[in-house]
């Protein structure tokens, strides 16, 4: 089975910039890739690419030819939609196309327009990953779904909104030298548990900020990279996908995310390793109980054992397990249909050595993206390992 | 028809109407596995033969939040207690209305109604305590 490599990545800024388009912002993501890669854009047989909005933030449907031409490619593009773990999904797309021979070369990536909706129609926009008749008619916003799962998983296996605040202040930390984060900025313990409610028990800074941005990367078959000499020196070891039903109320747990632990098992077994081999992570902490959702999944904590694993400095910069180097969705922001590959492009840099955060792991050798869509319904995982 | 018209959703209006008029029901496979409608398949186990049963009077909040940053449809409505309710075969999200949301604690017993929201006058689910 032929090996997949990381030829290149691009990821803009990611923040306020209601006036930018989507075209725009994944054309700067795009370019930014292929000059990481080093790979001629005619060689690209497909793009797959992720959004989720589209239509509510630009009008715009149909946007896998738009984002090819912005891309400057001639090659066919279909747009990924699992809610925020969209670009992963395409991802995932594009693994098995290489492994399987049907392709060598291939672009990934995705962009979403937000912050033009401003706070209550970003809302509006997000909740419709929920399942609107039963959920979002009742009132249920996206912040308000994680705040049922937040106080559910503080009924079932204790936990406090001290340990919360404690993730949201280690991924602001991780975030204070990254130029491409939202928010440069140290924030307190105190800070966080005084911020304005969202959704109790959440406030403020347990939420991932509403974010414009765009993410690419450029995949490439192991022998395309050797016949060219390209240097990818990062392997997609493992590529996972879960599924659950989609309104939280229907699942058997409220505290625990099975889709992300299917997806977790899926790329481990493919990468022929477990949670303990991990050197570090990127996941999905659009709100802070779901960076504890997302270390028990991913086996780096057992299950009701994650939620204070930042209170004791462990996932932190230096720690054991670190986790989000990047400063995570919440500090680095949370462009949904961008997120995903944005991910897989910090988890690149941070082992290729060239991330604002490479020194805190120097021997990393092996990191996984955890993405996750809705209230889990949708959940994505790769490994990523160097390569001799 | 006309575009103003608002067209119903077949299968879900109707379970609420039964809500309304104290007839709720869920749907229940030869399994024994309760799901919400509108359905043509167990999710849990792909039986095609459901059943309309009445849902239990009351149920147990399993969870709950206070919802402070609300969508345009909820604008006037917030801040409002959204809860998830679980009433043996099925679980049902709704809203606690009329009640102190410091008040509101996971095990309490709750009915469930229709009314309407503040903001756009559309149907809703409520729990009401028992």
């Amino acid at each position: 089975m032929p090996g997949v490599r990381v030829a290149g990545v691009g990821v803009t800024a990611f923040g306020n910039a209601p006036e930018r388009t989507g075209r725009d912002l994944f054309g700067e993501a795009s370019a930014e890739a292929f000059s990481d890669a080093g790979v001629d854009r005619a060689d690209v047989e497909s793009l797959y690419y992720g959004n989720f909005m589209g239509e509510l933030a630009e009008h715009q449907g149909h946007q896998g030819p738009l984002m090819a031409e912005a891309a400057g490619i001639r090659a066919p593009a279909t747009r990924y939609e699992t809610a925020c773990a969209s670009s992963s999904a395409g991802v995932r797309q594009a693994v098995k196309d290489i492994r399987n021979g049907e392709a060598d070369v291939l672009l990934v990536g995705g962009a979403e327009r937000m912050t033009n909706l401003g706070t209550q129609g970003a809302t509006e926009a997000l909740a419709i990953a929920a399942d609107d008749l039963w959920e979002v008619r009742q009132g249920m916003t996206f912040p308000g779904a994680y705040a049922l799962m937040a106080r559910a998983y503080f009924e079932q296996f204790g936990g406090s909104r001290e340990d919360l605040a404690e993730i949201a202040v280690k991924n602001h930390e991780h975030a204070l030298d990254n130029e491409q984060a939202q928010y440069n900025s140290e924030i307190t313990v105190e800070q966080a548990l005084d911020a304005p409610m969202v959704s109790e028990p959440l406030g403020l800074y347990d939420s991932c900020p509403i974010s414009d941005g765009a993410a690419a990367a450029v995949l490439v078959s192991e022998e395309y990279a050797a016949d060219r000499g390209i240097d990818a020196p990062v392997a997609i070891t493992g590529t996972g996908q879960g599924g659950d039903q989609l309104a939280l109320h229907d699942r058997e747990h409220l505290a625990t995310s099975p889709a992300a632990d299917e997806a977790a098992a899926e790329a481990y077994e493919e990468a022929g390793i477990s949670g303990v081999d991990v050197d570090l992570a990127e996941v999905h902490d659009c709100f802070t109980i779901a960076e504890v959702l997302a270390i028990e999944s991913l086996g780096l904590y057992e299950t009701g054992e994650g939620i204070d694993a930042a209170t004791r400095g462990e996932t932190a910069a230096g720690g054991e397990n670190p986790v989000n180097l990047s400063g995570g969705l919440k500090a680095k922001g949370h462009p949904v249909g961008a997120t995903g590959v944005g991910q897989i492009a910090d988890v690149v840099k941070l082992l290729r050595g060239d991330h604002v955060n490479s020194d805190a792991v120097p021997d990393a050798d092996v990191g996984v993206a955890h993405n996750a869509g809705g209230t889990v319904a949708s959940a994505v995982v790769h490994v990523m390992e160097v390569q001799e | 028809m006309s575009d103003s018209e608002e067209v119903r959703n077949e299968g879900f209006d109707d379970a609420l109407d039964a809500v309304a008029e104290g007839e709720g029901y869920y749907l229940e496979c030869s399994n024994g596995h309760g799901s919400l409608p509108p359905r043509r398949v167990c999710p849990d186990c792909g039986d095609t033969e459901l059943a309309e049963q009445r849902l239990p009077a009351s149920g147990e909040i399993d969870t709950y939040t206070v919802t402070h940053v609300a969508t345009p449809n909820f604008a006037d409505d917030a801040p409002y207690v959204v809860a998830i309710a679980d009433f043996g075969p099925v679980r049902l999200t709704g809203q606690l209305r009329d009640v102190d949301p410091e008040a509101v604690e996971t095990g309490q017993v709750v009915g469930v109604d229709v009314e309407t929201t503040e903001t756009t006058g559309e149907r809703l689910l409520v729990f009401e305590r028992r």
